[in-house]
């Protein structure tokens, strides 16, 4: 009992280490933006805190566009993805082909290409297509690229539903959308929730494709941030402030969802 | 003479529609124009943004959309956008090293027919002919920038030195040695480390130059391992190893700026753009102390070869030409310079450009950099000052596409030198012969 209690404190300072070094750079960046711009490049924690860096952030730019460019395009592509990959993953788990594994892990294999690699192909489709500069266009990009990770989480959470039950469904004469809907989505919830949490966050930060192909009006906040990085001059409490805006909203909502991401993350882990 | 009542109504009829004609087409041509503005974050373009309310006053037909952005992702950004047509943006912010090789690939408008009033001839000449191909203007200067020396004037005089009138860098290197205090992390000498063809690279060139060397020879053979790469490198790695900040191969120009305004730097050569920002208490700590000098020279004495600057150019793929024009020249005119003035101060006007600042009274008062800031920039030649032929132009660069993936390429082997991953020797031959096959690939000596 006596060692069980030295290691389990021994586990709780590991944990609280690790959580310390990783919220460090993000309690840093908070701070620095209530600094002033002298302040800024010093390691002092002792400083006048000021608003400065907010106010000019706000007069610089439209934080409340960017913001709901963010948000829009963020559920945008979450939902879109969603609305693809759930069917996707039900037909891979429960009707299975010979090439469904083949399928997957080519699926995947498109997370390997660096996204820098088609970026002339794509900016002349969305050329073509009027989709530059639009939210249609980033949704539909964003539901791409997270379609791989969100079928191959849902297909992994499928695979821990037995198939007898889905077949009792179907003696009870449920059709395919019943047994989607009233059978599997619900016992699956929270691997659904999980997976569409990721894809959210995986959205809003996505910082290449929304630099590159929008400029003006679907601009979201990581088009902000980066305006507010500087290669000349010491702006550095300006974009602390403008980078904690732009994460805030998502800090938030992970704050409230983390027992749902936990619980997804984890869902079937123990048997 | 008697008018018909149905000839009156067909008259007045006609004479409406004409009005609404004539009205139709008055708007369309005083149609709203909106113009996209991609531009860098840097202090002069976010004084050129929050100014931009005036302009749309002056013509309230004229919107204005801007896109800031950092300086490599702008590039990024507008290469991919012009090379693909696509005509997201009508006004680019673009450096001299992009002007003339997108002038040559016939993407920008050319500037030609300005009004008499733009005095186009007020242009410093090198910064003019930087932004020219076959002797027309293609961009219109914002601001630009040559290189210098700043120095800490207390910590010169607490240690009894002097800065010479046009020091050279053998002179520089025992001050630097006799000034170094580890303890209170005094660092005798700051220099760019942080590997990159716009960071370590502008200097390093810089370096070379003055050392007698340059990047090719006449038939487009790289020469990195002549002795003058070899005596300069060897001079930058000993001096920063023996006086530099710890870790100075991460160091760019943000980095060794925040040194030297909290304090930790004697002295720095870097840009001359430096010189406001480190005047300007709200930004730095040592405001009162600063000196400056001309950029140190070698065994090859032409003056410091660097030349930079910021221009607004607009791409042929823009759809509002006329409007885009008319943004680029105030932008660039004296008006807006006296506005900068007049709103701002004249510290803060855009630095560079036209001779008319620096003969304006009220700016060399309170900018005491001017006088060196000018002579810098008009000793700058951006077609040629080595001290042997070469065929490129270009200051602190080769005005080649290549010359992007070169510099970064050879600027991460001279930061691997600083660090000590290898010698001088071989990191310079690994140089010259990825160089080499770099030019080979691309096609040259181009007939």
């Amino acid at each position: 009992m006596q060692q069980s209690l030295a290691s389990r404190i021994a586990i709780a300072l590991i944990g609280w280490a690790v959580a310390l070094l990783l919220f460090f750079p993000i309690f840093w960046m908070v701070l620095t933006s209530f600094k002033t711009e002298t302040d800024a490049i010093t390691a002092s924690l002792v400083f006048h805190p000021t608003l400065v860096s907010y106010a000019e952030v706000f007069q610089r730019a439209n934080y409340l566009g960017f913001a709901l460019n963010s948000v829009v395009i963020a559920l945008g592509g979450t939902v879109l993805a969603l609305l693809f990959s759930v069917p996707a993953a039900y037909s891979m788990a429960f009707h299975p082909t010979p090439r469904t594994r083949g399928t997957l892990l080519w699926m995947l294999s498109t997370k390997m290409l660096p996204p820098v690699g088609v970026l002339v192909p794509i900016y002349l489709l969305f050329k073509f297509t009027g989709l530059l500069d639009t939210r249609t266009g980033l949704i539909i990009i964003y539901a791409l690229m997270n379609l791989p990770i969100t079928v191959w989480m849902l297909f992994t959470f499928y695979k821990e539903v037995p198939n007898e039950i889905l077949e009792a469904g179907r003696m009870d004469g449920a059709s395919t959308w019943g047994e989607l809907v009233h059978i599997l989505l619900p016992l699956t919830l929270p691997g659904v929730a999980s997976t569409g949490l990721l894809s959210l966050i995986l959205c809003w930060n996505e910082a290449f494709w929304s630099l590159n192909l929008t400029s003006s009006q679907a601009a979201p906040l990581t088009a902000f941030i980066a305006s507010f990085s500087a290669p000349e001059g010491l702006f550095f409490a300006k974009l602390s402030a403008a980078s904690t805006m732009a994460v805030a909203p998502i800090l938030v909502f992970g704050w409230f969802s983390q027992k749902q991401l936990v619980q997804g993350l984890t869902f079937g882990a123990v048997k | 003479m008697s008018i018909r009542p149905a000839s009156m109504r067909a008259l007045l009829a006609a004479t409406c529609l004409a009005g609404l004609a004539t009205t139709a087409m008055t708007a369309r041509a005083h149609a709203d124009s909106t113009i996209t503005i991609a531009t860098v974050n840097n202090g002069d373009m976010v004084v050129m943004q929050k100014l931009s309310s005036e302009f749309e006053k002056l013509h309230p037909d004229i919107h204005l959309r801007w896109v800031t952005l950092e300086e490599n992702v702008l590039r990024q950004r507008v290469t991919t956008d012009i090379a693909t047509k696509a005509g997201q943006f009508d006004v680019m912010t673009i450096g001299n090293y992009e002007v003339p090789i997108w002038a040559k690939q016939g993407w920008l408008s050319p500037m030609d027919n300005l009004p008499a009033s733009y005095d186009a001839g007020d242009l410093l000449k090198p910064v003019a002919q930087g932004v020219s191909y076959n002797g027309k203007l293609y961009a219109l200067p914002f601001y630009a920038e040559s290189a210098m020396t700043y120095y800490r004037t207390d910590l010169f005089k607490k240690a009894g030195v002097t800065m010479p009138a046009a020091p050279s860098y053998d002179e520089l290197r025992p001050i630097a040695d006799k000034l170094t205090d580890k303890n209170t992390q005094t660092y005798g000498m700051c220099l760019r480390g942080k590997p990159g063809w716009g960071e370590n690279m502008a200097y390093v060139t810089t370096l070379v130059t003055a050392e007698g060397g340059q990047w090719f020879n006449e038939q487009w053979k790289p020469v990195i391992d002549s002795p003058a790469w070899t005596k300069a490198i060897t001079y930058y790695v000993d001096i920063l190893k023996a006086d530099g900040p710890p870790g100075a191969s991460s160091n760019g120009f943000n980095e060794n700026l925040a040194l030297f305004s909290s304090g930790h730097c004697a002295m720095w050569i870097d840009s001359t753009v430096a010189a406001g920002l480190l005047y300007d208490k709200k930004q730095s700590q040592v405001a009162d102390e600063v000196g400056f000098a001309p950029i140190p020279t070698g065994s090859f004495k032409g003056g410091p070869t660097w030349l930079w600057s910021w221009n607004l150019a607009i791409p042929v793929s823009s759809k509002q030409q006329d409007a885009a024009r008319t943004f680029v020249t105030w932008a660039t005119s004296k008006e807006y310079i006296d506005l900068v003035a007049k709103t701002n101060g004249w510290v803060a006007v855009p630095p560079g450009t036209r001779q008319s600042t620096y003969d304006n009274p009220e700016y060399k008062k309170v900018a005491p950099f001017a006088s060196f800031v000018l002579a810098a920039i008009n000793s700058a030649n951006p077609d040629g000052q080595t001290a042997n032929p070469r065929p490129y132009t270009g200051a602190q660069f080769v005005a080649i596409p290549e010359f992007q993936g070169i510099g970064t390429q050879v600027g991460q082997t001279v930061a691997g030198i600083l660090t000590g991953q290898t010698t001088v020797q071989q990191g310079l031959a690994a140089a010259q012969s990825a160089t080499a096959r770099t030019m080979r690939r691309a096609g040259y000596p181009k007939k």
